[in-house]
């Protein structure tokens, strides 16, 4: 009890108790859920896809729940709060992107696959090689998004819980990656989804409520919301509605600035996380209905975090915020605590860990249904495999994902999230999307355009990025001390001026795709072009829902 | 009936169930329905997009006018892209649940009874 008096002191913000107290009922309850939801787990449908039988409002729900991630919640309104209007723009690129997937991608991947991204893209090329890519491509992204995610629990911690030491963080690392590996495990989609569902409404409602707080401190009046910040910003504070704070220095922060917004915009569509939520719904039309849920909830939340991030510029302070334990994150707890005192911080703080527990959990599973149905069963067993015998291996999968997620999240302690997440996008969009959208759309598209542009677009996107600022030889020039991953300010290797890898490996990927295509003498299958065409827009042979 | 193996009884060299419901006249007037529909859309909010991330990243004078109070160009047009994508989402659910659907339903149900 001692250690925690301290170190509530430590941080002097909230009641560890009271966070701990309301985290541990969150868990409690959808615990049960999960077990209740995963009696009628029995076939590999049921596992991956939740029965099929979720309804269009319902997955929609679950889709913002995967979406809105610890980095949409704590990132952005920390991104605002710090930065202003730039913070902006990663609202919009996270909410456009949207219309990429429900007017190209949503349906037609519902009508044509079965499990995976992989099923779509393997559909009328050759399944192997064109699945290991697939797989390869899903489990580096699902991987960073994980890192990204497990690394923003151990430094929320800091101020959320008042642990304080890397110790103590890295336990905490550890509980929510069992928790993880336990709801997956035992629940499989349906539990998983359940567990999404109930953090998306808790999440968008905590928010609803604190901008609500908000707007009534400055009398419904955003102009005056604004007006607090600048003056809270102190000399000069107007650049806090003006574009350019962060990224209008030079022609280079410029052009990182076109390559997150590529990134941002192209990345949802080939997250194959969130692909694979279309499978988990009985047809094509409660695909649309979830994406228009979806697309709802999420713009509508993304409006909150614009009120809440000026009103922690404006109630906290960008200065309090950037020097507070959790950084640049801590900007929503820490305007939770100005608003209303320790039990909302301590419900927005516990809402915080159950987002990250959730997104985790379907992170994990997709990356388990990846492994399992796309290399053990279609590629080392050649599709000769038994259901059952494939969520064994998938289960399997899930521990072995989780103890190296807990490994990689202790190890990316206090490493830069933001960087992770957008790695993630930026390698969705480069080695994902370009592949989906010519196999759905592009009659002449063959197995090695496919391979060309998912290797070429995986492979630029991860060597760019090594060879960037963020990895090595960024140093603040105020200080001396390094901004980048390794923190030895003798080692620098960036010779990519960018941050982000978009601008580049993105049309890179697309480009490979046709240059691929061409140069192959492997001919292209016009009878599956035609089955596939003929699936995807009028659902005919379309995998069914479960019935129990 | 959910007949996915449709065409595999013919040779290769023939052609499939699917290649002649690809060719038939139906078929090709679906599938032009959507295209016409979701490509120029697709083009169009990705211009919209752009044109604000290039406003915002090179006209930041532009970007700064305020308009009324603390309220600037660059916060209504943000907030235009908002209000674009909730209505984009609109019209095509709206499109695709009163026209385009009733096609493609009686289309697979035709195939799925072998009737083409």
């Amino acid at each position: 009890m001692n250690a925690t008096v301290r170190a509530a002191e430590a941080t002097d913000v909230g009641n560890p108790v009271v966070n701990i107290a309301i985290f541990a009922v969150f868990v409690a309850v959808t615990l049960v859920i999960v077990l209740r939801a995963s009696r009628q787990n029995k076939s590999a449908a049921d596992y991956y896809a939740g029965g099929r039988n979720f309804t269009g409002p319902q997955n929609g729900t679950a889709i913002a729940g995967d979406y809105l991630s610890a980095a949409s919640f704590l990132g952005i309104c920390g991104a605002i709060a710090v930065n202003g209007y730039d913070g902006f723009l990663y609202s919009i690129g996270f909410l456009v992107a949207w219309l990429v997937a429900l007017l190209l991608v949503a349906e037609l991947l519902r009508n044509t696959g079965k499990f995976t991204m992989a099923d779509v893209l393997s559909f009328r090329l050759k399944q192997r090689p064109v699945r290991m890519a697939a797989a390869l491509a899903t489990l580096a992204v699902v991987f960073f998004y994980l890192l990204a995610q497990m690394a923003g629990a151990g430094g929320l911690v800091a101020l959320l819980l008042g642990i304080d030491s890397t110790a103590g963080q890295s336990i905490v690392v550890a509980v929510v990656g069992a928790l993880m590996i336990l709801y997956v495990l035992v629940g499989g989609m349906k539990g998983t989804t359940w567990v999404q569902i109930i953090k998306a409404v808790l999440l968008i409602a905590g928010a609803a409520v604190m901008t609500f707080w908000v707007l009534a401190k400055f009398g419904f009046n955003i102009s005056d919301l604004f007006q607090g910040a600048i003056d809270m910003a102190g000399p000069g504070g107007e650049a806090m509605i003006e574009p350019g704070k962060k990224y209008g220095v030079d022609g280079t922060t410029k052009l990182d600035f076109l390559s997150l917004a590529l990134a941002l915009v192209l990345g949802t569509a080939g997250l194959p996380h969130v692909l694979m939520r279309f499978y988990t719904v009985p047809s094509a039309k409660e695909a649309r209905r979830s994406v228009v849920w979806a697309i709802w909830l999420i713009g509508i939340f993304y409006l909150f975090t614009l009120v809440l991030g000026y009103g922690a510029a404006a109630l906290v302070g960008p200065e309090a915020i950037s020097s507070a334990p959790g950084g640049v994150n801590s900007a929503a707890p820490l305007l939770a605590f100005a608003l209303g005192g320790e039990i909302l911080l301590g419900f927005i703080s516990a809402v915080a860990f159950a987002t990250i527990l959730a997104v985790v959990a379907g992170l994990t599973i997709t990356a388990a249904a990846s492994f399992a149905h796309d290399i053990y069963a279609n590629v080392i067993k050649k599709g000769e495999v038994k259901p059952d015998g494939e969520v064994r291996v998938a289960r399997i999968t899930v521990v072995v994902i989780g103890i190296l997620a807990i490994l990689g999240g202790i190890f990316a302690q206090g490493q830069n999230v933001a960087f992770l997440v957008a790695l993630a996008f930026a390698v969705a969009a480069s080695a994902n999307l370009p592949t989906i959208l010519y196999s759905l759309f592009w009659k002449r598209f063959n197995t090695s355009g496919a391979l060309w542009s998912m290797y070429g677009g995986l492979v630029s996107c991860i060597v760019l990025i090594a060879l960037s600022p963020v990895v090595s030889g960024s140093v603040d020039p105020a200080t001396g001390a390094s901004l980048s991953m390794i923190k030895n300010t003798d080692v620098d290797f960036a010779i990519f001026p960018l941050s982000n890898p978009g601008i580049v490996s993105i049309p890179l990927a697309f480009v490979l795709g046709i240059v691929g295509t061409f140069l192959s003498k492997g001919k292209s299958h016009p009878e599956k072009f035609a089955e596939m065409e003929v699936r995807s827009l009028t659902g005919a042979g379309a995998e069914k829902a479960v019935s129990h | 009936m959910t007949d996915t193996t449709a065409g595999s009884a013919s040779g290769p060299a023939e052609e499939t169930d699917y290649q002649r419901v690809q060719r038939s006249p139906e078929f090709q007037d679906l599938r032009r329905r959507f295209r016409n529909f979701v490509f120029p859309m697709t083009a169009l909010f990705l211009v919209w997009y752009f044109v604000y991330v290039l406003l915002a990243n090179y006209a930041h004078d532009f970007m700064s006018i305020k308009v009324s109070g603390n309220i600037t160009v660059g916060l209504l047009l943000g907030l235009g892209q908002f209000v674009s994508t909730f209505a984009i989402t609109m019209i095509y659910a709206r499109w695709a649940n009163r026209r385009f659907d009733a096609e493609a339903d009686e289309l697979r149900r035709e195939i799925e009874e072998d009737e083409l």
